[in-house]
């Protein structure tokens, strides 16, 4: 795997910067100075100062110290990826599974509507679904996961149907194995590697789509410090104060780049004949 | 009269996942003109690789050639630009691989496809080409001239068909026409008859010994099968491991066959015409490459080691004429082995 | 006959062309067209063909992995096309298949452990170490090892993988066994091994084989009776010494000569068929094989069906130059 792995580069340093990314989302509470800022403690005397030693990303339009606030925002950030990430395998990977093994129109009709919902584009339907329900972290992780399960469903439909014709899923079925065991035991598992890979690349997606909504307004609300509504506001006090949405922008290319390139080393390894 | 292809102590590397496989360890072959050479082996012992090397077609990386010549004609390929081995490769050395249908476009018509064949190298020293340029419709006649040569049957009509409206055998039958079209001096067949029905496969055999017998091209045929390179070839090399261990004619080898690992594989034949006798195998299995086994590779499985053939590599010594042997037990014509005549213990 | 554990009675598979919601019915893959023969408990039985010839799906309509169009399968007597999903499950206990690509047929996210477990599992509740101790003593009959039961199939070799797959077949004490070239995915030097383990094992443990296979010098090697199939029918049939040293029926004598001898001498005479294989969609009228045949009499070979005729020695075969 390191043989791998070292011959991609960039995947290590996709590696390094996820592996980073956890790190942080984990021990945040520990490294910040200014906890209070996250929850909403206002410092006016504070306000938008420059990076230095007592903060080092600056202070925003309210003083709240800029370095605490990303440090968390990559918590929340991670926690609203993977909620997302795992509604959307939890409605498509079954869905997938079903379509590709039973077949006929049990296939027909799911597939119909996986493909309804691909053909809209995904932030599209995001916002759409926002503007239903109203604003908030809460309905923007429903939108987008509703944006993505069927991605799933059209990539296990697909492994599935490849896997039906296997030699081990006949030999399962010789050995009278009911279907149910064949779906879980013997098709599932079989699936999990190109789960993995999307699941990663989806990862820094969601994220960037998370932040894309917080930057419009309607997804994480003030004072969440999440990374889309930071720049937002940080906006409207460029070129002067750049700090405010400089660092945030850059906590997104980092944790979106750091996926993209973790999932394409891992496609390498866990499924070398897909390359591209 | 000089060999029209000769390949002189080739060693080639493959960078894999768990290492350096040390794929071929220095190996000898001679091709005459109008030879027909089969080379034998099982799965991993470098055959492929050997055929594909001769064409520069191994990808570089992961392989790597690390030391050797092949002589064609007196020219070694291993130094040629890639320039000149386009003008070489499907013109004077024309290559036949095992499965058909991925070297024919399934989009385009075999009239299409042959006809790009013959028109791609324009050249007044091409043999069949009297004048130089062909147009459009004389290539398609020469095209169907092609195919009623590989005997499809119909080739007017046929030649308007899609890769997929033809069988395996006549897929085949279409890519040994495109690579004789250019009359090349040396055919290589990969495996060609491995995909194929035992009937058809006996047709395409046939086809090719039909073919060579006419026009004389050197053949150079790889298998792993010793009854299908009986049936088209009279030399034949046994590879093992990443070496020769044997060459000598087909009827040397099948009426003494003096390397171990020859006996055993000849042994372990389940011959059709035999029902009585019992095939044995060959105990141990192929090594792996990353790890060579030291000295002669096959020394773990061979019942008649000496101490020297776990150290040094035996050297290849033509110990009859036309008959090269890699062992240190045949170390000269003067071998006890070689002179008890059976050519077993 | 009573003492006949497996026969087949007239059997066809017909896999219908054209899908989807508004079936047009253009026509049927006829892939078995009329199949029947018995096996005797003990034997091994071979079924020799080339591509299209519909062996493989014989295979599979013997342990109903799909359904007959036609046709019976007798079990002891009983047919097991008529058997209910609970029957079949305890039938799956008799008949067991070791398919064709050993690297296919086990799957790769399973122990060797766990593949072999599984049928144990399903039918007999098996646990703890009650579970172990028979796969361990499986893997000693197929001549593994105790380190291999942790392996993953990727780091095993093709002979091995080959006797996980049998060792599999085996746990639920099978009677019949259905081989699906066995030998093809081997190297030359392994496959006498693993015909010589298949042969032991088949005394050890009174089995009953059905060979399946292209090969014809490994069902003169295994089988005691053979049957040519051509296009999805039986068109001869019989001992297989006999059947490989005499052939009647044409098609019979030009597989038989087809078979690339390794030896020096190369015969003389070689039977050469013309043209392919006829697609299963378009079976030939009256014999299916008159397209290719070196011997055809004439129009009765192209309207009518040869009907089946014994020989003295036990041999039968289908061809109008025999009726």
């Amino acid at each position: 795997m390191i043989y791998t792995l070292s011959r991609s580069p960039l995947s290590v340093i996709g590696f390094c910067f996820v592996s980073i990314f956890l790190i942080i989302a984990l021990i945040g509470p520990m490294i910040i100075g200014y906890p209070g800022d996250i929850t909403g403690a206002i410092h006016m005397d504070q306000k938008l100062k420059p990076p230095s030693s007592t903060h080092p990303f600056g202070t925003d339009e309210v003083g709240r110290d800029i370095y605490s606030r990303v440090i968390m925002g990559t918590r929340l950030s991670f926690q609203i990826g993977l909620i997302i990430i795992f509604i959307a395998m939890g409605i498509g990977v079954p869905l997938g599974i079903i379509a590709g093994y039973m077949g006929g129109w049990l296939d027909e009709v799911i597939m119909r509507v996986t493909d309804i919902f691909l053909s809209i584009p995904g932030l599209l339907l995001a916002l759409a679904i926002v503007g239903a329900l109203g604003p908030g972290i809460k309905n923007a992780m429903l939108a987008l996961s509703i944006v993505w399960w069927p991605g799933y469903v059209r990539l296990v439909q697909g492994k599935t149907l490849s896997l039906r014709e296997e030699s081990f899923v006949e030999a399962a079925k010789s050995i009278g194995a009911s279907k149910l065991r064949v779906i879980f035991g013997h098709i599932l598992p079989n699936c999990t590697s190109p789960i993995i890979v999307k699941a990663s690349m989806d990862m820094g997606m969601a994220i960037l789509f998370a932040a894309n909504l917080g930057f419009i307004g309607v997804g994480a609300q003030p004072p969440m410090p999440e990374w889309g509504a930071m720049i937002s506001t940080g906006r409207n006090y460029l070129p002067d104060h750049w700090w405010m949405a400089t660092f945030p922008g850059m906590a997104i290319l980092i944790t979106v780049l750091g996926f993209n390139l973790l999932g394409d080393g891992l496609r390498d390894i866990l499924d070398p004949q897909s390359r591209i | 009269m000089e060999p029209i292809l000769e390949i002189k102590d080739l060693k080639i590397e493959f960078a894999t996942f768990e290492g350096i496989s040390h794929v071929l360890e220095g190996i000898d072959l001679t091709l005459g003109r109008g030879d027909t050479l089969g080379l034998v082996g099982e799965t991993g012992c470098g055959k492929s690789i050997t055929a594909k090397a001769i064409l520069r077609l191994l990808p570089i990386p992961p392989a790597r050639i690390v030391s050797g010549e092949i002589l064609f004609e007196g020219e070694d390929l291993l130094k040629k630009s890639e320039e000149e081995m386009k003008e070489i490769r499907g013109k004077r050395i024309a290559m036949v691989f095992q499965d058909p249908m991925t070297f024919l476009n399934p989009v385009f018509t075999i009239e299409e496809q042959l006809t790009d064949v013959i028109l791609a190298h324009k050249g007044k020293e091409d043999s069949g080409l009297r004048g130089g340029r062909l147009n459009r419709k004389q290539a398609v006649e020469k095209a169907i001239e092609l195919l009623r040569e590989v005997k499809i049957p119909q080739p007017e009509l046929r030649i308007k068909s899609y890769p997929h409206e033809f069988s395996g055998g006549m897929r085949q039958r279409v890519l040994i026409a495109m690579a004789l079209s250019r009359s090349p001096r040396i055919l290589i067949a990969d495996e060609p008859t491995t995909a194929l029905d035992v009937t058809i496969q006996a047709q395409i055999l046939w086809l090719i010994h039909d073919l060579v017998q006419r026009h004389g091209h050197s053949v150079l045929l790889i298998s792993h099968d010793l009854g299908v390179v009986a049936r088209v070839c009279k030399k034949i090399a046994v590879m093992y491991a990443g070496n020769i261990v044997e060459s000598c004619s087909t009827v040397q080898l099948f009426k003494r066959p003096l390397h171990p690992y020859t006996q055993g594989l000849l042994n372990s034949i389940l011959t059709f015409s035999r029902r009585e006798s019992e095939a044995q195998g060959i105990k141990g299995m192929i090594p792996d490459l990353i790890q060579p086994p030291s000295g002669c590779r096959f020394h773990p499985r061979c019942s008649r080691t000496m101490d020297r053939c776990l150290k040094e590599k035996p050297p290849m010594i033509e110990i009859e004429e036309g008959h090269w042997i890699s062992c240190h037990r045949y170390e000269s014509p003067l071998s006890p082995l070689f002179k008890r005549g059976v050519g077993g213990d | 006959m009573a003492n006949q554990l497996l026969e087949l009675k007239n059997l066809k598979k017909y896999f219908p062309l054209g899908k989807g919601f508004l079936k047009d019915h253009k026509g049927d893959v006829r892939a078995v067209d009329g199949i029947s023969f018995s096996v005797r408990g003990g034997d091994s039985f071979g079924l020799v063909g080339e591509s299209g010839s519909g062996k493989t799906t014989v295979a599979r309509l013997i342990l109903r992995l799909v359904e007959p169009t036609e046709g019976e399968v007798l079990w002891d007597g009983r047919d097991i096309c008529k058997f209910s999903e609970s029957e079949m499950k305890e039938m799956r206990r008799n008949m067991q298949m070791i398919f064709q690509d050993p690297h296919s047929s086990l799957n790769p996210r399973k122990t060797v452990f766990k593949s072999i477990a599984e049928p144990l599992i399903i039918h007999e509740g098996m646990r703890g170490r009650s579970l172990r101790e028979r796969v361990e003593e499986l893997l000693g009959i197929v001549g593994l090892k105790h380190e291999h039961m942790f392996r993953y199939p990727h780091e095993l070799s093709g002979g091995q993988k080959q006797r996980v797959g049998i060792a599999r077949a085996l746990s639920l004490h099978p009677k019949l066994l259905i081989l699906d070239e066995p030998t093809s995915a081997l190297d030359v030097s392994v496959q006498a091994q693993m015909l010589h383990f298949l042969e032991s094992l088949q005394e050890k443990m009174g089995l009953t084989y059905l060979f399946i296979s292209h090969n014809l010098a490994v069902i003169r090697y295994t089988c005691d009776r053979v049957g040519v199939m051509y296009l999805g029918r039986i068109i001869e049939m019989g001992k297989t010494e006999g059947i490989f040293s005499s052939p009647r029926h044409p098609y019979t004598k030009a597989l038989v000569s087809a078979v690339p001898l390794p030896q020096a001498e190369q015969p003389e005479k070689m039977i050469f068929l013309a043209g392919d294989i006829p697609s299963a969609t378009h079976i030939p009228s009256g014999c299916r094989f008159h397209t290719r045949c070196p011997e055809k009499i004439g129009a009765i070979c192209e309207e009518v069906e040869p009907s089946t005729h014994r020989f003295s020695d036990g041999n039968q075969v289908d061809c109008h130059l025999y009726q």
